[in-house]
């Protein structure tokens, strides 16, 4: 490991190597991709929440001049309901039947066909042209109302305890004895819980362009993995791998909704049967219907604690939306929720219920904010039933190495408490609060993520490092990679370029999610790295004529190990590389890799909201993240992530919400009607940097991204609770449910 | 179709378009300035603001026939060869962005607030961006690269 005193690049806030290209408008995104001879594709949606096909007619629209291919569910490989097909963590049973309708559509905006023509005028006529027969059935948005006796069922395969069910699976831990606990307890609160689903909202719709010549296809696309999407396109068209090359765009954002596909396996067909390029974008509108936003849901937390403060009993229940298709993250508040302390007794469970809204797809740590927001809501009534300061509970009881969480692991060395700690001591703690103001806290915690990755770092003949990826860069990972390469060959960043290869030229690596790229990524290229160190030892051990063994390499140099290795002048990177042919052949190397010891993240958050009584609008006035990442390996991108989630958690607590009209049907599918926080809206968010280094890590790191989005919902509801000395058991805090809540209050007061 | 004709980035453009094409597509499309980005179709998200005639402007709500005769000056437009722009060096100093995809569209309507205002407060900035999303940053380094390009413009 390099050693403290002489670290130059990492934790250095460098100038991130896309910088140019993405204030200068020459980054290319998958829209901005052209090809000679492309056509457009268009999707034909459901306009109704749950129907039966009966049959599709496309020869009108074939026959429209201009169009060159139609396609259907018909034209991809029909995968059976009862045989899982995983592919990652997600099972192309329900992939193929999300992007493309097979026999019944399960929601509004739910693809049923598409078209590819000349135009994208003449495509959008051919899909009116389209002639689908709906055997309309009775459906279910609701997750209570999905679950009664009486729900219109989605999945007739799908079985919950023997019967019928949209129940589609279920997730429970425990760890000790919660009746037991319970009973010890001096204080016990429970309480019910409500959000609704929330979109990721990255700025840019989803794109791709395909193109197929000789049977091999090409694939330029916005995804959260390029392995992925050639994995997906694969499974969906029967072409194998090797013919799918998978180009990865610079993606306009993603938080988990870009890590599966929509277009580019349609796109594929399309291109297949027209032999001409295809291109796809997304209306915002479409982003809207029919891609994942996360689960809403409704919940049950329960905790007991002792007068003293020590909680004794957790008890959590969720049940998850997963819409159409199972796949609702219940892992997130069931493992989760209940993470950051050590409670003896636990028992946490999770429902996966499936109804007719489009499905979810992961957004930033997905499910723990959902857990966050009951488990740390709770918190604060049994703090204030103790009369104890609601940080001062958290520490109470946090977790730390040796804590053994109700999902399984017992912690090596976390940072949760030093989370807690610092929040205590830092002045927004104390800072006095203006009239109609109020402070509230909360915590929170993700797993992180490991997995496959691929590194190659390449020595180039002017002794500059070119260093290949397998992870689109969302978050500026790039600029952490230059960093760790530039930090272990001891030479200038900026001689180092990194950049995203292609399914073609790099090995596999999975996707850009789960906080877990510079994780793991950062371990392929360190890896990478060593050995290239080692042949540039070896190198000049064979220049000097001595044993590599003699050799050191120390700032970007070789050097004779000691006196008796001999009296040699140091040799850079540069020379050794100016003579590498004649020393052996160019110098690179390249390791692939699954990474474990992902360490989980804590976050505690404090927040500071100023209630406008007559509107009732609930604005943040102060916000301070702090968090536990391990080691910061570029700390301004670090911050620039905790700021982001903190910033849609704010928006999931007082405005997001997916709602739908009484035809079932999504009514603010649009940036007008769903309410995304704007610059106004929020204020400085200070981020605080902790870092326990991850043990399992060469540098240090742990996950960051995920974290920033989890403990933001309690910490503003319990914020309002202090402002307004009125509890919210439902998200968003929106203007119209304030003003209820006020008018309410003042009625009874009146009374 | 009816032909349009105005100056982009400092160079005479001309084409024959179909009457409803917006100026972004035009942009996009015909010219190829693929830096204006799109993400809405509400005119809400601001990722396709250009300048007309100095003045910042979604290009998603004018039609290229409007701009007939019109300055109008892109993403692509702003740096001097390969000299950046104070705001575009701003954003690349100070970490204005993460994927970067609002970023042509924030630093167009930053450049216009830095010419009416040298050194704009944290507040007139955040109430300015109002037209522009960005869901990566929290905007907390898009509102401290703004401030320092502002003040950068009048120096
Ligand atoms: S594209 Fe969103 S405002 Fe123009
Ligand atoms: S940087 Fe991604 S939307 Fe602003």
């Amino acid at each position: 490991m390099t050693s403290e005193s002489n670290v130059k690049w990492i934790g250095k806030n460098t100038i991130r190597p896309d910088g140019a290209d993405k204030v200068t408008g020459r980054a290319a995104y998958a829209a901005d991709a052209t090809m000679p001879g492309m056509i457009w594709g268009k999707i034909l949606r459901s306009p109704h929440p749950h129907a039966r096909i009966r049959s599709i007619d496309t020869s009108k629209a074939e026959a429209l001049p201009g169009v060159k291919a139609v396609m259907t569910s018909a034209d991809f490989v029909e995968f059976p309901v009862d045989t899982p097909v995983p592919i990652g963590i997600q099972d192309m049973r329900w992939m193929s039947r999300n992007i493309m309708a097979r026999d019944k559509v399960l929601f509004a905006g739910h693809p049923v066909a598409a078209v590819a023509a000349t135009t994208e005028k003449i495509a959008e006529q051919a899909l009116e042209l389209i002639e689908v027969d709906y055997e309309v059935l009775p459906w279910v948005i609701d997750v209570e109302e999905a679950m009664k006796p009486d729900a219109p069922i989605l999945h007739d395969h799908i079985r919950f305890e023997g019967k019928p069910s949209n129940i589609a699976g279920k997730l429970e831990h425990t760890l000790g004895d919660v009746e037991a606990g319970f009973a010890q307890a001096d204080v016990v609160i429970e309480r019910s819980f409500r959000t609704e689903p929330v979109h990721q909202g990255y700025i840019e719709p989803h794109a791709c362009l395909v193109s197929v010549s000789d049977g091999k296809a090409t694939v330029w696309s916005s995804s959260q993995g390029q392995f992925m999407v050639r994995g997906m396109c694969a499974h969906m068209t029967g072409l194998p791998q090797n013919d799918i090359r998978a180009i990865p765009a610079e993606i306009g954002g993603g938080f988990g909704g870009k890590t599966i596909v929509y277009l580019e396996p349609v796109a594929l067909v399309l291109a297949m049967k027209s032999g001409r390029p295809v291109k796809m974008q997304m209306t915002r509108e479409e982003v809207f219907r029919a891609t994942g936003p996360t689960s809403g849901s409704v919940s049950k937390v329960k905790i007991g604690a002792t007068k003293d403060g020590k909680i004794v009993a957790a008890e959590g229940t969720w049940w998850l939306q997963a819409g159409a298709l199972p796949g609702a993250p219940i892992r997130g508040p069931v493992g989760c929720g209940f993470a950051p302390y050590d409670i003896p007794n636990v028992h946490t469970l999770g429902f996966d219920v499936v109804c007719n809204r489009s499905k979810v797809a992961a957004y930033r740590a997905p499910g723990s904010p959902i857990g966050a927001y009951a488990v740390e809501c709770v918190m604060d009534e049994v703090a204030e039933a103790l009369g104890i300061d609601p940080l001062e509970l958290r520490l109470r009881n946090a977790a730390k190495e040796g804590t053994k969480a109700a999902y399984g692991p017992v912690f090596p060395r976390i940072g949760y408490e030093e989370t807690v700690r610092a929040a205590m001591e830092h002045p927004h703690y104390r800072a006095p609060l203006g009239p109609n103001q109020g402070r509230g806290v909360a915590s929170g915690y993700w797993f992180n993520a490991g997995g496959e990755s691929s590194a190659q770092v390449n020595i180039n003949e002017d002794g500059s490092v070119v260093v290949i990826t397998g992870h689109p860069d969302i978050g500026g990972s790039r600029a952490s990679t230059a960093n760790i390469t530039a930090e272990l060959l001891g030479i200038d960043y900026r001689k180092v370029s990194v950049l995203i290869g292609d399914t073609s030229v790099i090995g596999f690596s999975n996707l850009t999610g789960g906080s877990r790229v510079t994780y793991a990524s950062a371990m392929a290229v360190t890896e990478s790295t060593r050995e290239v160190i080692n042949t540039l030892k070896a190198r000049a051990a064979k220049i000097w004529g001595i044993d590599p063994e003699a050799v050191i390499w120390e700032n970007g140099e070789a050097r004779p190990a000691g006196e008796n290795a001999g009296n040699f002048e140091p040799l850079t990177l540069a020379e050794i590389a100016a003579k590498a042919n004649s020393t052996g052949g160019p110098i690179g190397a390249g390791k692939q890799l699954n990474a474990v010891g992902a360490e989980g993240g804590f976050g505690t958050h404090i927040c500071d909201v100023e209630v406008d009584r007559e509107l009732g609008i609930a604005r943040v006035v102060r916000y301070t993240a702090f968090q536990d990442v391990g080691r910061a390996i570029h700390p301004a991108y670090v911050e620039g992530q905790i700021q982001g989630g903190a910033a849609q958690g704010i928006g999931w607590a007082l405005n997001e919400e997916y709602i739908y009209d009484k035809n079932g049907k999504l009514d603010n599918a649009s940036f007008l009607d769903y309410r995304m926080p704007v610059c106004s809206d929020l204020p400085m968010i200070e981020a605080v940097i902790i870092e326990v280094p991850n043990p399992k890590h060469p540098q240090g790191v742990r996950g960051v991204g995920e974290v920033p989005i989890v403990p933001p919902l309690a910490a503003v509801a319990n914020a309002i609770y202090n402002a307004l000395g009125i509890r919210f058991y439902s998200l968003p805090m929106s203007p119209p449910k304030i003003l209820a809540a006020l008018e309410q209050t003042e009625r009874l007061a009146a009374e | 179709m009816p032909t349009v004709s105005m100056t982009v980035n400092g160079k005479s453009v001309s084409a024959d378009v179909e009457p409803r094409t917006l100026l972004v597509q035009f942009l996009r499309e015909n010219l190829g300035l693929t830096g204006t980005h799109v993400g809405c179709d509400t005119s809400q998200c601001g990722a396709c603001v250009v300048h007309v005639d100095g003045r910042s402007t979604k290009a998603c709500t004018m039609l290229a026939v409007q701009a007939e005769g019109k300055n109008v000056t892109t993403i692509e437009g702003l740096a001097k060869g390969d000299e950046l722009h104070p705001m575009q060096e701003a954003f690349r100093e100070h970490h204005g962005l993460q994927c970067g995809f609002c970023t042509p569209g924030m630093i167009m309507s930053a450049v216009e607030l830095g010419m009416r205002n040298k050194e704009p407060t944290e507040e007139e900035v955040r109430h300015w961006l109002e037209g522009n999303i960005c869901r990566c940053t929290g905007y907390h380094n898009i509102v401290k690269a703004i401030m320092a390009g502002a003040r950068a413009m009048s120096a």
